[in-house]
Parts: structure tokens; C-alpha cells; sequence
């Protein structure tokens, strides 16, 4: 498969989308996992 | 069962752990699917070449942006009208992902604008809404971080959510209301004269519906975090106190 002329376009739209949709799902699974643990510290 | 039950944050928490594995495993097989599907297996376009590609991307990314302040609209009306504490903090947990979506769907527009319309931003009124839904998603996410009081940061979000709606409309129909500007008319459609042709088509609403997918996912686990932080601040308030 080749791209064409809009290789680099077609390329950095998928970079920086993945970029950002994978940041806010890492973000918010390590938000949840850590408010978690502090959570049940606080309850014992 | 009233549906109202689940607005209690013990059933809430005991529901949406069940059902966040199901809503997870089909975001990720559709997403999956759609952009691999799209990305490989689709022909050029005979105008867009392969820039085509973008769209699926972009049009799933634009749907959740505008979307995403509609459930936001929603979730709001029923903390003002039945004070109910987790719709409140559903809102707050949809925010940053409509911020992230929208500015996915103002990248790859941009990023596609260039090779197509000979540039990457012109003041076109679909354009020029969405920028200013992305604010409102900063200003909205910000409200909730300067007031300290949890109800009465609740009340003003609901209040700045019911202003930004009209840009979350505008956005949508700004291509119909105004006939200059370049952004064309919308991808999908229920009326099927309008829609792309199949072979993109279908592609498409595939990755369209794992984005719809990943939006609940990551608003299921945002709203289960809010109800802990709400839940550690008054544990650790009362210890203060005692």
C-alpha cells in the first residue's frame, strides 16, 4: 500500500491523534488506580 | 427499578464496574476494526486521493466532541433540577475527553485542510464554533478546578454548560446555517443522498461507533475516580475535624 503525496499528512493525523486519545486513556486509568489506593488507605 | 436508583453513587459504582469491562473489549475491537479497516483496505478517493483517510478519524473525534457537551447539557439539567451527585460528576468526567476530541478533530482537520483547501485554518463558521467549543471545554474543566465548595462548583458548571450548548449547536449545523465557509456539508447522514459511498462508508460508522464505545469507557472510569475523590475529601475532612 502506498500513501502518495499525502503520506506525511496522512501519518502525523494518526500520530497525533493516537498520541492524545492513548494520553487521556493512560491518564485516566492512572488517575483511577491511584485514587483507588488512597482511597482504601484512608478507609483502613 | 427506577432508573433514578442508579443516580445513587453505591449502585452506580456496583453497576458501572460491571458493565466497564464489556463497554472496554468493544471500544477496542471497533475501534480496532474501523481505523485498520479504513487505513488499509480502502481505495483513494477520486478527489482527496489518500488524504481520505483522515476522516476516519476525524468525523468520529468531531461526533464525540460535539456530542460529548449534549451529554454534558443532559447530565447538568438533572444535577439542577433533582440534585442528583453523580450526573454532576459525569459531567465533570466528560469534559476533558470532549476537550481531547476536540482538538483531535481540529488537528486532523487542519492537517487535512493544507493539501485540500491550501490551508491549515480559515475563520469558517463550523471552524470558528468548534474552536470556541474547545474553550468552553477549558473554561469548563477550569470552573470546576478554582471552587472548592463541590455543590456550588456543580451549579455554575451547569450554568456555563447551558450557555456553551449554543456552540456545541452551532458547531453541529454551522455548515447549514451558513452556505460560505469551506467546511462541506456533513459526512454522515440519515439521509443517504448525502452520505459518502459505501466503501468508505462502512469503515467509518465502524470506527464512529468505537469512538462512541471509548467515550462511555473513559466517562464510566472518570465518573467511578470522581465519586472516590469525593469519597477520600470528606473522609479526609473529617478527620481534620476530628
Amino acid at each position: 500500500m502506498t500513501l502518495g503525496p499525502y503520506a506525511f499528512d496522512i501519518l502525523l493525523a494518526y500520530a497525533l491523534s493516537g498520541a492524545l486519545v492513548i494520553g487521556l486513556v493512560v491518564q485516566s486509568v492512572a488517575a483511577s488506580r491511584a485514587t483507588k489506593r488512597r482511597l482504601e488507605e484512608a478507609e483502613k | 427499578m427506577s432508573f433514578w436508583e442508579y443516580a445513587n453513587p453505591r449502585r452506580f459504582m456496583a453497576l458501572s464496574a460491571k458493565i466497564q469491562p464489556w463497554v472496554w473489549a468493544a471500544a477496542t475491537v471497533l475501534c480496532a476494526t474501523g481505523l485498520i479497516w479504513g487505513f488499509f483496505f480502502t481505495p483513494e478517493d477520486f478527489r482527496m486521493g489518500n488524504s481520505v483517510k483522515i476522516i476516519y478519524i476525524h468525523v468520529p473525534s468531531a461526533f464525540i466532541a460535539i456530542n460529548a457537551w449534549f451529554m454534558m447539557l443532559v447530565a447538568s439539567l438533572i444535577w439542577l433540577i433533582r440534585r442528583h451527585h453523580v450526573s454532576a460528576l459525569a459531567a465533570r468526567a466528560a469534559a476533558p475527553i470532549g476537550l481531547i476530541m476536540t482538538i483531535v478533530a481540529l488537528l486532523t482537520g487542519a492537517i487535512w485542510g493544507k493539501p485540500m483547501w491550501g490551508t491549515y485554518w480559515e475563520w469558517d463558521p463550523r471552524l470558528t464554533s468548534f474552536l470556541i467549543l474547545g474553550l468552553f471545554y477549558l473554561g469548563y474543566s477550569a470552573l470546576w478546578s478554582a471552587i472548592e465548595e463541590p455543590d456550588a462548583a456543580a451549579d455554575l458548571t451547569s450554568i456555563l454548560c447551558l450557555v456553551g450548548t449554543v456552540f456545541a449547536v452551532l458547531s453541529r449545523y454551522a455548515a447549514q446555517f451558513w452556505s460560505q465557509g469551506l467546511h462541506q456539508g456533513a459526512s454522515l447522514s440519515l439521509d443517504a443522498e448525502e452520505n459518502v459511498a459505501d466503501v468508505f462508508w462502512q469503515p467509518l460508522v465502524i470506527s464512529l461507533a468505537g469512538f462512541v464505545a471509548l467515550f462511555l469507557a473513559l466517562v464510566l472510569m472518570r465518573t467511578r475516580t470522581e465519586i472516590r475523590r469525593r469519597r477520600l475529601s470528606t473522609l479526609t475532612a473529617r478527620d481534620r475535624l476530628a
